[in-house]
């Protein structure tokens, strides 16, 4: 069951992720309109907390609730009394007296959101935190293969890149293997979890391995700007072993598709030509996130609220 | 098993799950019937045929506004389009409503600026359907007339609006359903009206 708040996949069944997805499907055709908006959520009020920085997932949450009606408002680190100490609850505290019928939020540390969620009555849709999970990223991730190749089990999906630290990549296991889909993890040693088999998947320790023969090639992000400890001896070996070309995808099947949930370091994790052209589909993954990300507004946002509280004593 | 008292006609196809409690107001037949002769009424209300656009609200006005094409085909011997337009996205109670109502599909071929849109449903009864229905349409454009059929009309309106065209009035109990059962996704499917009220000592 989709419960109040959206704060993992992990929380979520397959028939829970098919309703999303079929939702998703539908509000894709409002997208396609003249008039892309419905008064759907009109006199709603969603909050985007952002505690980290994030262009793509803020503004397709924002666009995502707009076309439904409601009123979005940004609320980021930067420029905002997070910056002078006030505690994350605190924040919340002051954002829920504003009367909020959902919060969106980010944050670098793992759990944040659910914690918020404990403490609010609005629902909590988590839009990354941590290395834990980035449910959204991985619905549209879904919803991309899926238009794409039409079902979801029985395919294999090979993800690289920095499974260790990537909420992207947890997200994504969860809802692959719900899905029936078989899922390989390849990274360098150092960046592959203790135990990953655990979560149903095959570790792969070379970038040949995890692609032979697969649907579907999910690249991740490095971060070089959050590689503290050295994972990996030099971005140029990186790149060499476990960025994706032309070259290293023939081994996958002939209609694989390449996907990134972005922003790409060109040339890094993948080749620049191959983050432009098919077969990734790095794009549509960007314009699938509106109209998934309105599904989830849709199926969480607006419900009946909570009777109004006696004032405590 | 209490299944008996259900009025059952040769046309009943075997498929269509019957319910205690359940009365067969209009059959495959009837509604073929209707359905011509409200095709007939729309021929004599509207002189410019080439501007008709069917609008069906899913997913009981989708056959039914096939149908009611096939017949409008026949008598101005001329192509007429159909559209199928979801209204749930417009709809006046999802605040109360705990669970979210599944999303049915949107499918508008063509612009609607300045053609005559006939609205197909199903059953009407409160009127907010079609006024949701009406929001939907004028986000794809500004029609020149907007007309409404429906297969039954139940009565119990709670706005002000008029049914245009109707296959047959069926006074209802507000506790009673009214279906349109059949409707499998093919053409074909004969199609029923059952009064469906909920049969207290049914398990009895």
């Amino acid at each position: 069951m989709i419960g109040r708040d959206l704060l993992a996949i992990s929380d979520l069944t397959a028939e829970d992720l098919w309703k999303i997805l079929e939702t998703a499907e539908h509000m894709q055709e409002v997208g396609r309109r003249d008039i892309k908006k419905v008064p759907t959520l009109r006199g709603r009020t969603i909050i985007n907390l952002f505690f980290e920085s994030s262009t793509r997932t803020r503004t397709s949450f924002e666009i995502a609730g707009k076309r439904l009606s409601a009123d979005v408002v940004n609320f980021s680190s930067s420029g905002s009394s997070l910056s002078k100490d006030e505690s994350i609850l605190d924040t919340a505290l002051t954002l829920e007296a504003m009367a909020p019928d959902v919060v969106v939020v980010r944050h670098g540390v793992a759990g944040v959101p659910r914690r918020i969620a404990d403490a609010l009555d609005a629902p909590v849709i988590n839009a990354g935190d941590g290395a834990h999970e980035h449910p959204t990223q991985a619905l549209l991730d879904l919803f991309t293969v899926y238009q794409e190749k039409g079902h979801l089990e029985g395919l294999s999906v090979a993800i690289v890149g920095d499974i260790l630290n990537s909420r992207v990549a947890r997200s994504n296991i969860h809802a692959f293997t719900k899905m029936g889909a078989e899922v390989r993890v390849a990274a360098p040693p150092t960046m592959l979890p203790v135990g990953v088999e655990s979560l149903g998947v095959k570790p792969c320790t070379s970038l040949r391995e995890a692609v032979d023969g697969v649907d579907v090639v999910m690249v991740l992000r490095i971060q070089l700007e959050r590689l503290s400890g050295a994972l990996f001896p030099s971005v140029r070996e990186y790149a060499a072993t476990f960025g994706l070309d032309r070259e290293k995808l023939r081994y996958a099947k002939d209609d694989v598709i390449v996907m990134h949930p972005g922003p790409v370091n060109r040339g890094v994790e993948l080749a620049p030509d191959l983050a432009d052209h098919r077969p990734s589909v790095i794009l549509e993954q960007v314009r699938n996130g509106v109209a998934l990300r309105m599904a989830v507004l849709y199926l969480i946002a607006g419900r009946a609220p909570a009777p109004i509280a006696e004032p405590k004593q | 098993m209490p299944n008996e008292p259900t009025v059952r006609t040769e046309e009943t196809p075997a498929r269509i799950e019957t319910r205690p409690g359940d009365r067969v107001v209009l059959d495959n037949r009837g509604i073929q019937r209707a359905l011509a002769r409200i095709a007939h009424e729309v021929v004599e209300r509207n002189e410019d045929l080439s501007n008709l656009y069917l609008v069906a609200i899913p997913n009981g006005g989708v056959p039914l506004a096939r149908r009611l094409a096939a017949s409008l085909e026949k008598i101005a011997e001329q192509d007429v389009l159909v559209g199928v337009l979801d209204t749930t996205l417009y709809r006046d109670d999802l605040v109360a409503s705990g669970e979210r109502p599944a999303l049915r599909r949107t499918e508008m071929p063509s612009m609607v600026d300045g053609r005559i849109v006939i609205l197909v449903d199903d059953v009407a009864k409160t009127g907010r359907t079609i006024r949701a229905a009406m929001d939907a349409l004028m986000d794809f454009g500004r029609p020149s007339r907007v007309q409404v059929v429906a297969l039954i009309d139940r009565g119990h309106r709670e706005l002000p609006i008029k049914i245009d065209y109707v296959g047959k009035n069926i006074p209802t109990h507000p506790q009673e359903t009214v279906e349109l059962r059949g409707y499998d996704g093919s053409d074909d499917d004969p199609l029923e009206v059952v009064v469906h009220a909920e049969v207290e000592d049914a398990a009895s």
